[in-house]
């Protein structure tokens, strides 16, 4: 049934009992064609795409908690495509472009917000540096505005404009387009719209292991059993080490706790998303009315998925220092995810050192923007064995090389 | 929050701690490396979930370097030892 | 609703005045807000947050869903203050929220007609056209609970660190047995319990301990607990590694103002969780009408505060705590009818029957009515729900039976399971180094409580190898309870029954999850939103997860539940970040002679943690007037800098040099003592990670000066080499910044300005060259000299102890006067060195550049050893023709100074494409006219090419050169 007003209304008279089930939960089958481990939003998108760009029908994620339960379900849900190479502006910016239309294409509210993303600048050095990655964006086609200390002020006045204020503000860029997204909703959407198009989406389903004949992978072993696969991608954030070792292989990956907190709802007070380099911190207002905001990584690799409270309390004065006005303000709950984080920050797609296998990971603390796109270059290497042009650079050789894509280093870009 | 012994100092707060990566074996002469191997050196871990070895610093006490056996998953901190001591 | 004349701890001689909804109202001193308004029949305190519902108190505690309001007092406010955790104070202003006019006449209640229209989740299925920000804005403003005031919050903040042998969390029966026992055992206690009175149940249920009324025997066991560490009104709010816990303390001010919240951190070798249950609420048609609360509440509100929550009361169970509730009830004057849902009547049912109350079996509410609060309920049999009879009641008190409040145990790891007898999640093992007592593992009675507490408290005694000196408390052993029978909820179909009150979650809405596959309680919990408002499902979660399990046709125990996240309760944030903000929150260093730099007029900014002039200010003078002043007059005449944060590390020992000369990439084991070389420090990935200047004072003795911003990671760098690679090595390293001043005198008349100082070191230039350093004493204190220039001037450095720096300051400037020298700031300094091509480690240079970007690659061809980085300058990227190269670049308009920041673009196809940018810029006085350097790839092989740049849409354009712009042959060193 098609998710619209008038047939919310026909349901309502209805009792809404006539919903069917947004999702399958099928049993596994003994083998598919393409076997995608990991639901998190990257896999879910995987399949979605494979079904719908690639025609495939024999697709199965196996999911070894419930869908959409890793970082898809833990972020701080910011959207952007401002970075500062060409190679990372063209794959975040595909994303950005996806869901600018993923509601429409899901049939599925995600709740696309795009109430602009603002990085502040503390000193004269920062709006330098900032100057250098807004024309680089401005040269790759990313829609994005150098602000001075006066604009800042108007778009947000909540900001520490006062005398005592530890980093004084200098001005800015922002990038109209960024936002926020509703986390859930797009690993749901793309779970309904995978399932609608054939995709068997297995959860409570781990996979303990890898079937490899002849150099190449040939199926997974899982607590539902043994599942056959013509190829498999790897899609398992926080995990991916774990996967890499059951199939013999390491990633230039650790894993690391990630905190992320909110507040209790209030009323509108920020109405755009607001990041500063010399905290680390990022905060935005839900729809709800809660503050989402986070900071840096955990100190040590982990995973607890549970944050640790001198970290949070850190993040949490960054903020205070951004936004003094949110003092009073009482801190709801704090969770963590895990998440892999590469030596360069920027994703590893392509395709594994096993034959038949694909990775997409390494998007440690920013991987919920790229979503769509790093399911379309997932499917697209699954599907036809290659890269995509966009996902060409983020190949794993690039570590032997040392052609490494270090947005932090480019753009002093923490996030 | 982990409560570290350092060999040195005994128990100590986090924050006192510098976390300084799993101890990897510097190939040399640089020269006759591949570049392989170096990358490997410079960028592959086991990133193990469970039993860790891994390098820490005290460096808000005595800026010795040591080494450390932890769970990444419970955080139980299994020994930690001075560099040298036998494993 | 009433107050009665006599009972609870109430101070009745103490009126408290205060407003609610800009009404006066009364009441007394120990009132909480919430137990005020309910005596003064304040009915309507809250409304829910979506369908804007009329709610009232549920709950006495931190339980509480509903009763959140708008608190303002003494000039500060809270916008979301939990009524019932609120200490009442005269003069308190509080006010409903989330509501227009007013939470007992709410518009937008009408929001409640067409609930059947927006279930569940139902904005996942509309609002897409044409997107969804033509929507967000009026659901935001819909959304949202408080309005955060916007002016500053005045009120102070504390942190305090502490560490204990055993933290004992509640001071209920179990918490006080174990403090007592711990404590009789020498160890080292902290007791903490979120109230401000000690005895947690106690405080509202009876008993008799140790032949005392309980109460007593509260007061002397806390009097007891001499020199333990007691924390009223503090909650312990979260659980971490390694018995780490987060307290959050509100302590009263002694100024009769807002108390002071305290964050502890504590660390504990033992733990003794003594957290106690919590009621949960029974599942029932029109369950959220005002009026429906808690039973256990009603006893608080009636035994801690003499308020009579109702006149008519029908109390609701399906377990036989609440049964205290109805005998207090009556003997304060009420009517009452108990609705006991189990099938027979227990012992206890019996006896409250043989009392005279009215007892029903088998029965369950089915409805509930009365506008703007309670007028009745029906209740029928329990197996023939058609049969109602409706009571006239004006409170309904329920009770759904006790969730153990388990809430620290989860969050440090501990595992729940399901107890299908007690219908509740248990801890299934205690954690190491933590011990459970009392209700927090399931139904006890007081007699159990305070053994388990005992017990406890002589277990952590034992690990200590120490016994305790106190016997056991004990009260009256207490006939078993009838088990309880859950009532999950009440099967009829068509009326809302409420799981989340303050979210409005229904049964209804779990049913459309379950329905549509959100099968997982965390599906479940995301989808509905159950579970996510301000009190984080304490009383909601088990309800939920229960029918989630029905209408899924599985057990409690499959469908499992949600993890427990830290805090226990809201923590304000300001109490988290503690003395954390303004300068605390990252301390800037100040340098030997600030104060003087004031004095002349300087313009002080930050610069890599350090407050540092950026230029001295004359009078009528612009910051860039005063920045081409002082580097003209740098190159005239002469500039006097304070240098003192360049970072100083001295390095010592045996293998000194054969040690630096492994880390650094220039060749340092040729240098000769007294002689200085301009080395870079790369990191292991070939990147340059840091410059400066390394002097030789002698064979074994070495003298760096890493940039100010890395002289804390350069030292941390050193001794993880040293340390972890080279241990066998003979070196020490200390960092001795901030024991020297250092000063640089630059310019033309730099060598005759020195001349007239009282020195003991020959400067001349047979007898320190460039790049030479000398020690001495300075004008009568020891000190040193180096002749090393960053601004391509005859330079000397002079470097005294940092007590006598301020004086040599103004001795130097004094001995200047005659030859025109000029203080300088750090910008005439980068006027200066960006005029010869000398690069800013973080400016010019970003985590990318590579030596051999910067043009240095003599070490890398000549130096044999393994210097740190040396394999990484050999990759396939390191070496590629075309990396970003340093150069210099000369505006094709002099007078026009490219942005930091613009790139140089080169376009194919009609796209743009980055071939680099400018990192440094500026008008060069030296040269009159416009210069900048920048990374450019393949830059020097296009030295004398024009490039276009680019800056936020204007192009411009520059030939590019060599780096330095003046003096290549470097003369003037020598002048
Ligand atoms: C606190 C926090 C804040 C963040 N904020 C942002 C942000 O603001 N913006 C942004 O763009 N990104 C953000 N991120 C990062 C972003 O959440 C992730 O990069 C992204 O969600 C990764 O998606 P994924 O599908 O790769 O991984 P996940 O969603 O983690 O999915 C991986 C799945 O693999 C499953 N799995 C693992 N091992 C196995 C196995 N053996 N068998 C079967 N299944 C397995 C896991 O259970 C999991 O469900 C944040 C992350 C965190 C933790
Ligand atoms: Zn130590």
């Amino acid at each position: 049934m098609r998710y619209s007003a008038l047939n919310l209304f026909r349901q309502g008279l209805a009792g809404q009992t006539g919903w069917p089930q947004a999702w399958r939960s099928p049993e596994p089958r003994p083998s598919y064609d393409a076997v995608i481990v990991g639901g998190g939003g990257h896999g879910l998108a995987a399949a979605y795409y494979l079904a719908k760009v690639h025609g495939m029908r024999r697709v199965a994620i196996l999911e070894k908690g419930w869908l959409g339960g890793g970082n898809t379900g833990r972020n701080t849900t910011i959207v952007r495509s401002n970075y500062f190479f060409p190679e990372s502006s063209a794959i975040y910016d595909f994303a950005l472009r996806l869901y600018e239309g993923l509601s429409q294409d899901l049939d599925y509210n995600i709740m696309l917000s795009q109430r602009g993303i603002l990085m502040m600048a503390h000193t004269e050095h920062d709006m330098e540096l900032m100057a250098r990655s807004v024309n680089a964006m401005l040269i790759n086609g990313i829609d994005v505005e150098l602000l001075d200390a006066a604009q800042v002020r108007a778009e947000v006045p909540l900001l520490n404009f006062g005398a005592n204020a530890r980093y004084e503000i200098h001005g800015g860029f922002t990038q109209r387009r960024g936002g926020i997204a509703r986390h859930d909703a797009v690993a749901w959407g793309y779970a309904r719209g995978a399932s609608g198009l054939g995709v068997d989406i297995i959860q409570g389903c781990e996979v303990t292991g890898f079937d490899i004949a002849g150099g190449r992978v040939t199926g997974v072993q899982t607590t539902r059993g043994a599942i056959g696969a013509g190829v498999v991608g790897l899609a398992a954030a926080g995990h991916s080490g774990v996967l890499a070792g059951l199939a013999g292989f390491k990633l230039p990956i650790q894993s690391y706790a990630l905190q992320a907190m909110v507040s209790e709802p209030v009323k509108p007070v920020l109405d755009t998303v607001v990041m500063s380099s010399a905290t680390g911190m990022y905060v935005s207002q839900s729809d709800k009315g809660e503050l989402v905001f986070g900071a840096g990584l955990d100190l040590y690799p982990s995973y607890a998925q549970r944050g640790n409270l001198p970290v949070e309390q850190a993040v949490i004065a960054g903020m205070l220092e951004m936004f003094p006005a949110f003092r009073r303000l009482k801190l709801l709950r704090a969770w963590a995810g895990l998440v892999d984080v590469c030596w360069d920050y920027s994703p590893i797609i392509g395709p594994a050192p096993l034959e038949g296998m694909f990775l997409n990971c390494g998007w440690g603390t920013g991987g919920f923007k790229a979503i769509p796109a790093g399911g379309w270059m997932l499917a697209h290497l699954m599907a036809t064995g290659q890269h995509h042009p966009i996902s060409a650079p983020f190949d794993l050789s690039r570590f032997t090389t040392g052609r490494l894509i270090d947005e932090a280093a480019g753009a002093g870009i923490a996030h | 929050m982990l409560l570290m012994p350092c060999p040195w100092c005994g128990p100590r707060d986090e924050p006192e701690f510098q976390f300084g990566g799993e101890p990897a074996t510097r190939p040399i002469p640089a020269a006759e490396v591949s570049d392989q191997r170096w990358a490997d050196y410079l960028y592959l871990r086991t990133n193990e979930k469970g039993f860790h070895r891994e390098l820490w610093c005290h460096a808000g006490g005595c800026g010795q370097w040591f080494l450390v056996e932890r769970d990444t998953v419970t955080h139980v901190i299994h020994r930690t030892l001075k560099p040298g001591e036998p494993a | 609703m009433k107050r009665l004349p006599t009972g609870g701890r109430i101070d009745r001689a103490a009126p408290r005045a205060f407003t609610w909804d800009g009404k006066a109202l009364g009441g007394f001193k120990g009132d909480t807000l919430a137990s005020a308004l309910l005596a003064n029949g304040i009915r309507i305190i809250g409304r829910s947050f979506k369908y804007h519902r009329p709610r009232g108190l549920y709950g006495a505690w931190s339980e509480e869903p509903n009763a959140i309001v708008d608190l303002a007092w003494k000039g500060e406010h809270d916008p979301n203050a939990r009524s019932t955790l609120v200490d009442l104070q005269a003069g308190m202003a509080a006010s409903g929220l989330n509501a227009w006019p007013s939470v007992a006449h709410d518009v937008y209640g009408l929001i409640d007609r067409f609930h059947r229209f927006i279930p569940a989740g139902f904005y996942y299925k509309t609002f897409k056209s044409p997107r969804w920000e033509t929507f967000e804005g009026r659901i935001r403003q819909m959304a949202g609970l408080g309005t955060l005031r916007r002016s500053d919050d005045r009120r102070r903040y504390e942190t305090r660190h502490a560490e204990t042998d055993v933290l004992v969390v509640g001071a209920g029966p179990a918490g006080l047995a174990a403090a007592r026992a711990a404590h009789a055992a020498g160890l080292r206690v902290i007791l903490a319990d979120d109230r401000a009175a000690w005895g947690g149940s106690l405080l509202w249920r009876e008993g008799v301990i140790d032949d005392r009324a309980a109460a007593d025997w509260v007061a002397d066991t806390i009097a007891g607990l001499d020199g333990a560490t007691l924390l009223p009104r503090t909650t312990v709010f979260g659980a971490y590694d390694h018995n780490a816990f987060g307290l959050l303390e509100r302590r009263p001010s002694a100024a009769d103002g807002w108390a002071t919240e305290r964050v502890w951190q504590v660390r504990a070798r033992h733990v003794v969780l003594a957290t106690g249950a919590i009621e949960r609420p029974l599942v029932f048609p029109g369950n959220d009408r005002p009026g429906v609360m808690s039973a256990a509440a009603v006893l608080q509100y009636l035994r801690e505060y003499g308020v009579l929550a109702g006149n008519r009361v029908v109390l609701v169970t399906n377990n036989d705590s609440a049964y205290e509730t109805a005998h207090a009830l009556i003997a304060a004057g009420a009517r009452i009818t108990i609705a006991d849902a189990r099938p027979e009547l227990g012992a206890i049912a019996r006896r409250a029957a043989d009392h005279g109350i009215q007892v029903r079996a088998n029965t369950v509410p089915v409805n509930t009515g009365g506008r703007h609060g309670l007028r009745w309920v029906d209740v029928a049999p329990r197996d023939n729900l058609a049969a109602r009879e409706r009571i006239p009641a004006d409170v309904v008190a329920i009770s759904g039976g006790w969730s153990p409040a388990v809430h620290l145990h989860s969050q440090a790891g501990g595992k729940l399971r399901w107890d299908a007898a007690e219908a509740a999640f248990l801890p299934e093992a205690a954690r190491p180094g933590q011990h459970l007592a009392g209700a927090i593992t399931g139904g006890t009675s007081l007699a159990e409580a305070l053994e388990a507490g005992h017990h406890a408290g002589t277990v952590v005694a034992s690990t200590f190898g120490r016994a305790s000196a106190v016997l056991p408390p004990r009260a009256e052993p207490a006939a078993a309870p009838s088990p309880i029978a859950p009532l999950w909820f009440v099967p009829v179909p068509d009326q809302r029954q409420w799981i989340d009150f303050q979210n409005d979650v229904t049964l209804k809405d779990v049913a459309l999850a379950a329905r549509e596959n959100y099968a997982s309680v965390e599906h479940l919990k995301r989808y509905t939103t159950l579970g996510m408002a301000n009190d984080q499902g304490k009383t909601s979660n088990v309800n939920g997860l229960a029918a989630l399990a029905a209408f899924t046709g599985r057990e409690i125990p499959e469908v499992g539940t949600t993890t427990f996240r830290p805090p226990f309760v809201p923590v304000s944030l300001g109490a988290l970040a503690g003395m954390r903000h303004g300068r605390l929150y990252a301390p800037i260093r100040h340098l030997p002679s600030h104060a003087d730099h004031l004095g002349n007029g300087a313009e002080m900014r930050e610069y890599g943690g350090w407050l540092r002039p950026a230029c001295y200010l004359r009078v009528g003078e612009t910051v860039p007037q005063a920045i081409q002043r002082e580097a003209a007059s740098a190159r005239q005449a002469a500039g006097l800098l304070d240098g003192s944060s360049l970072g100083k590390i001295e390095v010592q020992g045996a293998d000194a040099a054969a040690f630096l000369n492994l880390l650094y990439y220039n060749e340092l084991a040729t240098l000769k003592p007294g002689r200085l070389r301009y080395c870079l420090l790369l990191r292991e990935t070939g990147v340059v990670y840091d410059d400066g200047v390394v002097a030789r004072l002698a064979p074994d003795r070495f003298l760096l000066s890493p940039s100010s911003s890395h002289t804390a990671g350069v030292l941390a760098m050193l001794r993880a080499w040293h340390q972890t690679e080279y241990p066998a090595m003979q070196v020490a390293f200390h960092d001795i910044t901030a024991a020297w001043a250092t000063y640089a005198i630059s310019g033309p008349n730099a060598r005759a300005i020195l001349g007239r100082l009282a020195t003991s070191i020959d400067i001349s230039d047979a007898a320190l060259p460039h790049m030479a350093i000398a020690d001495g004493s300075i004008g009568g204190v020891p000190g040193r000299i180096a002749r090393v220039s960053f601004t391509g001037e005859r330079s000397y450095e002079l470097s005294v102890p940092a007590s006598h720096g301020a004086a040599l300051w103004r001795h130097l400037l004094d001995l200047g006067a005659r030859d025109g020298i000029t203080l300088f700031g750090i910008e005439a300094l980068s006027v200066l060195r960006a005029e010869k091509g000398f690069i800013l480690i973080g400016t010019d240079t970003d985590g990318m550049t590579l030596p051999v970007d910067l043009g240095v690659t003599a070490p890398l061809r000549n130096k044999k050893v393994d210097f740190v980085g040396k394999r990484s300058l050999l990759t396939p990227d390191a070496t590629r023709p075309d990396r970003r190269q340093f150069v210099g670049l000369l505006p094709a308009d002099p007078r026009f100074v490219p942005a930091v920041g613009s790139h140089a673009i080169e376009t194919a196809d009609g796209k743009r494409r980055s071939i680099g940018w400018i990192t440094t810029s500026c008008r060069s006085p030296a040269l009159g006219r416009s210069i900048a350097l920048g990374m450019i790839e393949a830059g020097r092989a296009r030295i004398g090419e024009t490039v276009e740049l680019f800056h936020l849409g204007q192009t411009s354009r520059a030939t590019i050169t060599a780096p330095c712009h003046l003096d290549p042959a470097g003369e003037r060193l020598h002048d």
